[in-house]
């Protein structure tokens, strides 16, 4: 029997002044794309704590994306370089979860971007039909997560030697 | 939960309701998801039919919280905040779900936007019920309004507003107001002189007693936000003291220095080292180039200041920073032509008698470096034949998609100018005619009894090689003649390129300062393009005129004008509210760490020394949330975007995430994600 082609679930961050209105420009122009994205509406990239991307992986989203203003296009001026800051912090604390880094993404869109926020949504799908579902508040044993965070923890002390 | 929910899901039409099944969505949201005491579909909510069955329901079956599904919150939220306040709801307790720009409008398949709308609901029903009454802030509007841009669209704006008894400030990066409009000689179709009915505008502005005219002046940095904006203009040393100076331009005849004007002329005269832009400029007061002033370049002349009758040179004057409260902002910035050499076949600044539309322009003008005679590049041959090239970087994917909507008539007035100047053969090659607005299809049918020549077809090349003797020496136009389907060569004397209206080459910049954006094809974005096409996303900043999109007169006349209407609304009301989204510090929780304090570029966010705590000046806050997301205790709230409202939102988003799709049981206290694999 053939098997049924996986949907994953996105939850997408998006910034109210650019990314947003980039997804309501899409939607006036009627470009089709893939409805696995369920989008949170935030006033800046800012805002998305990296506790909000672990949170929605553990309730059950198979991806995250996050989506900003252009670098240097800030609705509040460098906000969204506090976001890359983060998002690379984060890319390493999936990484030391047993996380891929392909699902969580940082796109930036214009608010002129729609067509290209909504190739960037088919594109991550695709993706993560690749990477399939990611489970991980079933799969993660709970010594896993110890072992991640000691590892996490362990990280942590060598950044602050190099830096003493 | 004690929270009493009342669900709305809009047709919206066929909009919504073509692709998604909206009765089975209201049907499971109203039996499975908790707290929603009442979940209705309706065809329109936005009509005041809708809109009245939300408050009759707050009022008789005690709502708490309102959902309502349907636009995106960027059109209708307001409307609906307004049900519920009518219902006495604090507007704050709704919730919008946004199934159309996002599922309806997006999705193929009506069985999966159906699903998506599920999830979106069950987002905003989780999310609503932790929201927080809130109350806009108003705030005073200062009446003083910043225009920047001393076009017409400016111009208009300007005087509108200081009519109104409103005071503005005009800044213009030129020496003079009056921007495009001032290079022209006629206006279509009434073949208006430009001058004629610009300099008397000009001139109300230079004069009027609520109009600080700023001009040889530019935006340096914008900060504050509606109603208390505070901007930053540099004033350019103009090396003459505006006080003193008579405008009696003395100084202009007698400055040594003669450059190309590549502004004002567009390369096709010469000014002076000092000088004003033109005979009618306004202000008449001249200013010193030092690019081009020999007392810059080698110490040595000075004689402007020598001559000058009232001592009014100052060769030592610096630029200045002047700083200005104003309450609203007016962009007008008008548009550059596109460079014609990004074609290199239409031979511009190759052969010599190619010429843009700009600089054709100033030659037709009776004040313009050939006083108004249609000669060719040597500045005394009288052309025999002209070839006008629409669409030179419009309306080709190579360059601009769009149309610049003002060629097809600009083509004809000039067409009717050489007719009338030269007695020369006209020709115009056009991919379509667009004479569409009032009386533009007369002009075009007067042009065409006037003998003006029209070939459709886009012009392939523009060439100097000949290949039969009629064609040597001339210009030779290649096109194919789509309605003879023939391929022609058009021998010419001069070849008039109509080259595409584009943004200013710096908008980007301009809008960062304000904080809008740009199109793809550069424009500023509107708030919406049908109905508000002169507000923007940031409150308190309009656009108007050719900045917003190719224009003629008329439409960047009006566009200055409701701008100005839109801001005298406010002045007149005396203050806006604002949204209450800004960050608060439960100072029992802040450890004093101060990791928050850098993160504001607003710097709203202040260090209490004798408390040890962080605390939000909330005036300062623009509610970004960058320091909600970064406090390791916590102790920073975002208002309407708190991490409590966040996380229910993940959850509810993620209510099928259990894997089998069945919604979660409703007896369930919390949409819990269901952890079964």
């Amino acid at each position: 029997m053939e098997r049924e082609r996986f949907e994953p679930r996105i939850i997408g961050f998006f910034c109210n002044w650019c990314s947003y209105r980039a997804a309501d420009g899409a939607g006036t122009a009627r470009v089709k794309y893939a409805p696995n994205v369920r989008v949170i509406r935030l006033m800046c990239s800012g805002r998305v704590d990296p506790s909000f991307v672990l949170k929605a992986l553990a309730s059950g989203a198979d991806g995250v994306l996050i989506a900003g203003c252009h670098p240097g296009e800030c609705h509040y001026i460098e906000q969204n370089y506090k976001t890359m800051r983060r998002y690379a912090m984060l890319t390493q604390t999936l990484r030391a979860l047993g996380i891929s880094e392909r699902r969580v993404r940082l796109v930036w869109a214009s608010a002129a971007e729609g067509t290209q926020l909504a190739a960037a949504v088919d594109e991550m799908v695709e993706d993560l039909r690749l990477l399939g579902p990611l489970h991980w508040s079933a799969n993660l044993r709970e010594e896993d997560h110890e072992a991640a965070f000691e590892h996490i923890l362990h990280e942590h002390e060598q950044a602050m030697e190099v830096t003493r | 939960m004690a929270e009493r929910i009342g669900v709305y899901v809009c047709h919206c039409g066929s909009n919504i309701a073509g692709t998604v099944d909206v009765e089975e969505a209201t049907r499971w949201a109203g039996e499975n998801l908790p707290g929603v005491a009442i979940a209705r579909d309706y065809k329109f909510l936005c009509s005041s039919l809708g809109q009245a069955l939300i408050r009759d329901d707050i009022q008789e079956h005690g709502l708490t919280r309102v959902v309502v599904a349907a636009c995106s919150p960027h059109l209708h939220e307001k409307t609906f905040r307004r049900a519920c306040a009518n219902a006495g709801l604090n507007s704050f307790l709704l919730q919008m779900a946004n199934i159309r720009e996002h599922v309806s409008w997006v999705t193929r398949s009506k069985e999966a936007a159906t699903e998506k709308v599920k999830s979106l609901i069950a987002g905003a029903v989780a999310r609503v019920q932790h929201h927080r009454p809130l109350e806009p802030t108003p705030v005073p509007v200062n009446p003083h309004t910043l225009v920047i841009g001393g076009g017409i669209a400016g111009i208009q704006a300007a005087l509108e507003l200081a009519d109104a008894g409103y005071p503005v400030y005009l800044v213009e990066r030129e020496p003079s107001i009056g921007g495009h409009m001032a290079q022209f000689d006629k206006t279509f179709p009434t073949l208006d002189c430009a001058a004629c009915i610009l300099t008397p505008k000009m001139s109300e502005v230079g004069q009027h007693e609520h109009i600080k005219l700023l001009t040889w002046s530019e935006l340096e940095e914008v900060s504050g936000s509606i109603g208390n904006f505070k901007a930053r203009i540099r004033r350019k040393a103009r090396y003459v003291k505006e006080e003193t100076c008579t405008g009696c331009g003395l100084c202009i005849e007698k400055c040594p220095r003669k450059v190309v004007d590549e502004v004002f002329e567009a390369g096709m005269g010469y000014r002076k080292a000092i000088y004003t832009p033109f005979p009618q400029a306004v202000p008449k007061i001249p200013v010193i180039d030092p690019k081009s002033c020999i007392w810059f370049e080698r110490q040595r002349c000075r004689a402007c200041e020598k001559l000058c009758p009232t001592n009014a040179i100052d060769f030592d004057q610096q630029d200045e920073i002047l700083e200005v409260d104003v309450g609203n902002i007016i962009l007008a910035t008008g548009w550059d032509l596109f460079d014609c050499r990004r074609i290199p076949q239409y031979g511009y600044g190759r052969l010599a008698n190619v010429f843009t539309s700009l600089e054709f322009e100033r030659m037709c003008n009776a004040s313009g470096p050939t006083g108004g005679r249609v000669v060719l590049r040597d500045g005394v041959t009288e052309p025999e034949s002209v070839c006008i090239v629409h669409c030179v970087g419009s309306r080709d994917s190579h360059y601009n998609p769009y149309c610049s909507g003002i060629c097809c008539m600009l083509s004809l007035k000039m067409g009717h100018l050489i007719l009338e100047k030269t007695g020369a053969k006209v020709y115009a090659c056009y991919i379509d005619m667009r004479p569409n607005k009032k009386d533009y299809e007369e002009f075009y049918q007067r042009l065409l009894e006037e003998g003006m020549l029209f070939v459709r077809g886009k012009v392939a090349e523009v060439t100097d090689v000949a290949r039969t003797p009629p064609e040597e020496g001339k210009l030779i136009v290649q096109v194919e003649d789509t309605l003879l389907g023939k391929q022609r060569r058009i021998p010419v004397d001069m070849v008039v390129l109509m080259g595409a209206i584009e943004q200013r080459r710096d908008a980007r910049e301009t809008g960062l300062k304000v904080g809008i954006s740009c199109s793809m094809a550069g424009w500023f974005i509107e708030r919406h393009p049908k109905l508000d096409p002169i507000a923007t996303m940031t409150e308190g900043i309009f656009i108007a005129g050719a900045c917003q999109g190719p224009k003629d007169i008329p439409d960047a006349v009006a566009q200055g004008a409701a701008a100005a209407a839109r801001v005298a609304g406010m002045i007149s009301k005396g203050t806006v509210m604002i949204e209450p989204v800004v960050a608060t510090i439960d100072e029992e929780k802040c450890s004093g760490c101060r990791i928050c304090n850098n993160l504001c570029p607003f710097n709203a966010i202040d260090f209490l020394d004798d408390e040890k705590v962080s605390r939000v000046n909330a005036v300062l806050c623009k509610g970004c949330g960058t320091c909600v997301a970064a406090c390791p205790a916590a102790a920073i709230t975002g208002a309407h975007f708190s991490t409590e409202q966040v996380e229910a939102e993940i959850d509810g988003l993620l209510w099928d995430a259990g894997g089998d799709g069945e919604p979660a049981p409703t007896d369930q206290p919390e949409l819990a994600p269901a952890a079964t694999e």
